[in-house]
């Protein structure tokens, strides 16, 4: 059976604690869940570091210890608490490299999850990185975009924000797109939204329109495939970016790039413009398949 | 007056005759960048370069903040290097790009600041914490109120790292005075957090006293000291403050006139030979 995306940070987790590339730190990891059953069963005698709760200072930590060399893994259990977190990184750690000729590359781990868990915690905050130069941003959903990008960094001297999503970790599955052909629309998505759009694709091709998939794996640098940005330009109605996060921020950021390339309206989806509530009635979710295909049905019919 | 007494008083006078060119080419418009002065505090790192480096031969790594000018070259940094870095020319010890804020030097294990005050104690702390190596912190009165110093010197003290957090303590953020901003003093704090914790005047005397502590275990020192210029920029704030390279001059006599003058000289001409490259 093929490896999870939840076995596959396990395993190169536990290889490079065993190969002492560098330690692990973060709140909590040690408890019942080892974060998701994403962390092997290691201690502070491996390199298992249980930070105290103090968030700012914990960033902090986890960049001084990538200035002595190693490549600390920096587990942030929900991607909302960056916002205490992530002050050091993307002061210090992003820009030590950049001001001092000093690398200082730290690979964060910002797990997202949402539903029911209130007003901060919630969805992806990738965007509060994307706006500091020096880290780069990825959201791997699956197993082998996971391998890749930690083999990447492990070459790299940078300061990478690995945008997880915790609907992710069960995934064994790789994702393709599909850029071939005359589309009407193309779903550009990002993180969690991957899985809806490909439902979305398939009911929309059920009501014969021709609907193309861009998956993104890269948000900064932003990368997708040169034949996206044809399809997307000879197609009847351009494109919508989706994201898990506010659309004020990467999305809208990431769809004008494209619109400038294509010359194509970029719609965008993602969080609401409104803060998240405990209950399911106040919750504030990224756009499921439903909510895709009425939006996309929207514009293919204007 | 003895060997170590006069030992400290030239690495304090090198970093008082250095400040004083950057205070004159601030002054004069040659220098046009935020500058940080430290004229005044250069006792503190004077004397424990001396001890750390001369006396227990050791060579830490250094987290200073944005005061810094006095700790690099206390602790054998390249003075040509900085006053090309201040003066912007090619060469600067942190590329130009550090400026007076964020010296950085691999020669001497400095490890350059980004500007927010007290992020170094955390990333001193972090760094101590992988490298196991003796550290040297170096922050503000104002900056160990940061809420993230206060819980970096906790965790330092859990781990028992071999780190020595220096508090320059000059009563002053900027020029609101310690008493109004907090009713606390930072070697409580330290002794709470079950590390150990002193406070002391930049007498070298006093702060020799402590060196068998260094790097055995976590310790913090806030040293009383006295900012003479402005907290940005050349400036004076009060004309009749205590100066302790002054007063070790009158106290050591007539062979620390002559040298500071040697030092005077030779400093004069190193900012010399660059401002006329301007």
């Amino acid at each position: 059976m093929a490896k999870t995306v939840r076995e596959t940070i396990k395993y190169l987790i536990k290889s490079h604690l065993l190969k002492k590339k560098g330690k692990v730190f973060g709140q909590c990891l040690t408890a019942v869940g080892w974060v998701g059953g994403t962390l092997p069963e290691m201690y502070e005698k491996d390199g298992m570091i249980e930070l105290s709760m103090a968030d700012v200072a914990g960033g902090g930590i986890v960049t001084g210890s990538a200035l002595m060399n190693e490549r600390p893994i920096y587990v942030i259990r929900y991607q909302g608490f960056n916002w205490y977190n992530c002050p050091m990184i993307v002061n210090y750690a992003a820009k030590s490299k950049e001001l001092w000729n000093k690398p200082c590359p730290v690979f964060v781990r910002g797990i997202g999850m949402e539903g029911g868990i209130g007003p901060v915690a919630g969805s992806s905050h990738h965007s509060l990185y994307f706006r500091m130069p020096g880290v780069k941003i990825c959201a791997p959903m699956t197993p082998k975009e996971y391998t890749k990008i930690y083999k990447q960094y492990m070459k790299e001297k940078e300061v990478y924000y690995v945008s997880e999503h915790r609907g992710s970790f069960n995934n064994s599955k790789e994702f393709k797109n599909d850029l071939k052909g005359k589309k009407d629309l193309v779903l550009i998505a990002i993180s969690i939204t991957r899985f809806e759009v490909e439902k979305a694709k398939k009911i929309l091709e059920d009501k014969g329109y021709k609907i193309g998939i861009c998956h993104v794996l890269w948000i900064k640098p932003f990368k997708i495939p040169s034949e996206a940005y044809e399809i997307i330009k000879s197609s009847k109605k351009g494109a919508i970016l989706l994201d898990d996060d506010y659309v004020d921020g990467i999305s809208n950021s990431i769809a004008n790039k494209i619109n400038l390339k294509t010359n194509k309206s970029i719609y965008t989806m993602g969080l609401k413009d409104k803060t998240a509530g405990a209950h399911k009635k106040v919750d504030n979710l990224p756009p499921n398949y439903k909510e895709i295909v009425k939006f996309a049905k929207k514009i293919l019919n204007e | 007056m003895n060997k170590i007494d006069f030992e400290i008083f030239k690495l304090a006078a090198e970093c008082r005759n250095f400040e004083i060119n950057v205070f004159n080419a601030v002054k004069n418009k040659k220098i046009t960048i935020p500058v940080y002065l430290s004229a005044g505090q250069e006792y503190i790192p004077a004397t424990l370069a001396y001890l750390i480096k001369k006396e227990l031969k050791i060579n830490p790594y250094i987290f200073p903040q944005h005061r810094c000018h006095s700790i690099y070259i206390s602790f054998g940094g390249n003075k040509l290097k900085l006053v090309k870095e201040l003066l912007g020319l090619k060469g600067g010890c942190s590329y130009t790009k550090g400026g007076s804020a964020s010296i950085h030097s691999e020669e001497i294990k400095m490890i350059g600041h980004d500007g927010h005050m007290g992020t170094q104690v955390p990333i001193g702390v972090g760094s101590c914490f992988t490298s196991k190596k003796p550290t040297i912190v170096f922050m503000g009165d104002a900056a160990a109120e940061e809420d993230y110093v206060l819980s970096s010197l906790g965790w330092a003290s859990t781990k028992k790292l071999p780190i020595l957090f220096i508090v320059e303590d000059n009563n002053l953020s900027i020029l609101t005075e310690k008493k109004i901003r907090r009713n606390w003093n930072m070697h409580d704090v330290a002794k709470s957090f079950k590390m150990k914790g002193y406070e002391i005047n930049d007498n070298p005397k006093e702060i020799s006293k402590f060196k068998k502590y260094f790097f055995k275990e976590p310790m913090l020192l806030n040293i009383k000291t006295n900012r003479l210029f402005w907290h940005s920029g050349a400036g004076q704030d009060n004309p009749d403050i205590f100066d302790r390279l002054n007063f070790e001059m009158k106290r050591i006599g007539n062979k620390s006139f002559k040298e500071n003058i040697l030092i005077k000289n030779y400093i004069d001409k190193l900012w010399q030979r660059q401002l006329e490259k301007l």
